[in-house]
């Protein structure tokens, strides 16, 4: 069951358990670059446990090869755990922060588009608001969509963190 | 009243008492700045550095004599070009799984990233070709990643491990303990293979009438020959090896079929195209094995035995694969096997056998392949052999018939020319009462042949057979078949006289220019003991080695004399 729904043919959602020390992310990235496949987004965040990290990562590319991506990235000393979550029942979640420049006049549609997906104002400037924006990947692809009526000055997105849901391990 | 001061060790010191206790013998290495403090503290021990001339010389010595042994070789060069040197010997090691330690010197920790002399990120540009590697960032890691780094090259699936070792950490103190045990959460070592795998190959096996059994270098790794050899007799199924699979089973037994693959023998593959179970144990449908994927097998079942689980689904979908040590699998496989219906198959391959023999022009002027006839004639197998890379290893590999494990030594996976020789002073090192001939091209000689100091100052008595055709001549050979014969980069002209060579070194050296002449020289090489001696055989310019599959082509196309008509060029890799 696909619960986000962003996971087209060819994108891939992993999580990695890894030691949390420096050229870790090298040896993941590699495994990814020599087989030709793209990292679209990627999230290292500290764990419960000091010594280890966790890497969320999406990726696309040839189907043939991803089953090896996981068994290499598995290989690798300093990954404890690799993951696919692509076909798995998880929660996956992202922010985003979008800075749009709007005269003071005519905010009014604009905060109607943030209400609407439950974002946040976290700077009201005299030129331009920034908001905040969580959820799946999908709702906030939704929102840049109806936001590029606007000025849009700047977009950040923090790249997906996922959790598999019930006993399934993440 | 005064007290005695405990000396605390350097880091370089507690780096060489490492290595005292993981048993280590010889040190592999080159010194330079980076490096002193641990050359320093090679002068305390009994440990033996063998100083080499280029540090390419010195992982291949390494590799040569993990290959040999199956304990890790260890080599010592120092940082910045000293440690790059040692990129190709890492490849080496990385693709064939020979457990390799490689200590860099590294500048001092302040200066790191700062491109001091002799900096190079040596961990960054090492990654794609290392099991694992370490920066050193504290003395006191020092215990700890040695266990870690011997326990990684040599468990599982074998590799080189690189440590990088910043020069104030080797001269400073280190007082930190010894660490008896390893804590590695993230590195798994494959145990027994589920009974249900067991009875599902045993359930294959009993309805294969043409089945094949296909060896390769984890079946030398685990030395799983004997248990090889009792499956393929329980079972009643010829064997197939890999270039690197010689010798974990007995080429000239009855059931054994020789080498598989692009210039493997015409029977070996044609059991292969004939065959309805395929088993490989402990190797990896490479390229040179498989020629057209599309076309490999098609209707035979594929079972797939090896330790590193990467391995299944990579190249080839297996209909049972089992992952775990070559020899405890087959061992733990054996009860559960019945012998197959297979006569006809065995005499139909025995036939096989008597039809397509390697042969080779014996008319014309001194051949490679009559050169190393005579060598296996004289050598009854007892020899070990190394070779280096092109026409020479291949003929080698078709005439040398190995039937010792790790009595073959060659560079498989990464096909490094300049490997032999010093991977035949590794050998001999690690052997001393052996008799180890390094066969070598003429080519692939020269990218390493400094080495010859080296064999030459511990008196080493190393046989050095040098097939030379003063060509690159598997390139050569390719020209001329797939390419109209417009030969591009292929003729060494400008060789030395390697005869004179040898002797500037010190060292004997013998010519062979006729097949009449070719036992007696051979014959005085083996007698000759009193260190290092050279065999320089002129042969043929023009030779080339058959049969050949043209890679990326299916195996029936394979090609077992020189073609009339013109190839088309092959559309695989190499």
């Amino acid at each position: 069951m696909n619960i986000t729904g962003i996971e087209n043919s060819g994108v891939h959602t992993i999580s990695l358990f890894v030691n949390n020390k420096p050229g870790v992310l090298v040896r993941v990235a590699l495994v990814f670059s020599r087989r030709g496949y793209n990292i679209d987004s990627l999230v290292v965040s500290p764990t419960s446990e000091e010594n280890f990290a966790r890497m969320t990562i999406t990726c696309s590319g040839d189907e043939e090869v991803f089953e090896q991506i996981i068994k290499q990235l598995a290989k690798l000393i300093d990954v404890v755990r690799a993951e696919d979550h692509t076909e798995q029942d998880m929660v996956g979640t992202e922010v985003a922060l979008v800075k749009v420049a709007v005269p003071m006049e005519s905010r009014t549609s604009l905060l109607q588009v943030a209400e609407h997906y439950k974002a946040k104002v976290v700077d009201y400037g005299s030129e331009t608001l920034m908001l905040r924006v969580h959820g799946e990947t999908r709702k906030l692809d939704n929102m840049m969509s109806l936001l590029s009526a606007y000025d849009v000055r700047e977009v950040v997105r923090s790249g997906k963190i996922v959790m598999a849901r019930g006993n399934l391990q993440t | 009243m005064t007290t005695n001061p405990v000396k605390i060790p350097t880091g370089a010191e507690k780096l060489i008492q490492c290595l005292e206790k993981e048993g280590v013998e010889y040190v592999f290495g080159l010194s330079g700045g980076a490096a002193i403090p641990i050359f320093d503290a090679l002068v305390d021990t009994h440990i033996k550095l063998i100083l080499v001339r280029h540090e390419q010389g010195a992982t291949h010595m390494a590799d040569g004599y993990a290959r040999a042994t199956g304990k890790p070789g260890v080599v010592l060069v120092t940082s910045g070009p000293g440690a790059t040197n040692t990129v190709t010997g890492l490849l080496t090691a990385m693709m064939d799984s020979v457990p390799m330690i490689v200590l860099t010197g590294q500048t001092i920790r302040s200066s790191l990233g700062k491109d001091a002399f002799q900096e190079a990120d040596v961990t960054g540009i090492t990654y794609p070709v290392v099991k694992h590697s370490y920066l050193v960032k504290d003395a006191s890691e020092i215990p700890r990643i040695m266990k870690e780094a011997f326990y990684i090259a040599r468990t599982g699936r074998p590799g080189p491990v690189l440590i990088d070792l910043p020069k104030d950490i080797t001269a400073g103190p280190c007082d930190a303990p010894f660490v008896e045990e390893v804590n590695l959460p993230g590195y798994e070592i494959p145990g027994a293979v589920p009974v249900e795998q067991l009875e599902q190959t045993a359930k294959l096996l009993r309805r294969a009438r043409r089945p094949v059994l296909y060896i390769g270098h984890g079946s030398v790794i685990s030395d799983a020959g004997p248990a090889i050899l009792r499956l393929a007799e329980k079972l009643n199924a010829p064997v197939v090896n890999t270039l690197l699979g010689k010798g974990a089973m007995d080429e000239t037994h009855p059931l054994h079929l020789g080498m598989l693959g692009m210039h493997g023998t015409a029977y070996a593959n044609k059991a292969v195209i004939g065959c309805d179970l395929i088993m490989a144990i402990g190797a990896r449908w490479d390229d040179r094995i498989t020629g057209k994927l599309d076309e490999f097998c098609t209707d035979a079942m594929k079972i797939h035995v090896d330790i590193d689980p990467a391995e299944f689904n990579k190249v080839i979908r297996p209909d049972v694969s089992m992952c775990g040590d070559a020899r405890r699998v087959i061992e733990d496989l054996i009860p559960f096997v019945d012998r197959c219906e297979s006569d006809e198959w065995v005499a139909q391959c025995d036939k096989w056998k008597r039809q397509f023999p390697l042969k080779y022009n014996k008319q014309g002027g001194l051949k490679a392949q009559h050169v190393l006839d005579r060598l296996d004639a004289l050598t009854k197998g007892e020899a070990l052999i190394t070779t280096d890379v092109g026409q020479h290893q291949m003929w080698a590999a078709q005439f040398l018939k190995t039937r010792k494990n790790r009595h073959w030594l060659s560079s498989g996976g990464a096909g490094t020319m300049g490997f032999g020789f010093p991977a035949a002073i590794g050998a001999q090192l690690a052997l001393p009462g052996k008799q180890v001939w390094a066969v070598v091209g003429d080519g692939g000689f020269q990218m390493t042949l400094c080495e010859l100091a080296t064999a030459f100052i511990h008196k080493l008595p190393v046989k050095v057979l040098i097939v030379n055709n003063n060509y690159l001549g598997m390139v050569r050979q390719w020209q001329e078949l797939f390419f109209d014969n417009r030969l591009s980069g292929v003729d060494l002209e400008g060789n030395p006289d390697f005869v004179k060579l040898a002797e500037a070194y010190g060292i004997k050296a013998f010519r062979v220019k006729r097949a009449a002449d070719v036992d007696r020289i051979l014959k005085k090489a083996i007698e000759y003991n009193d260190g290092p001696c050279v065999v320089e055989a002129e042969v043929v310019k023009e030779d080339n080695v058959f049969p050949m599959i043209p890679a990326g082509a299916p195996l029936r196309n394979m090609i077992i004399e020189r073609p009339k008509h013109k190839l088309e060029k092959p559309t695989g890799s190499t």
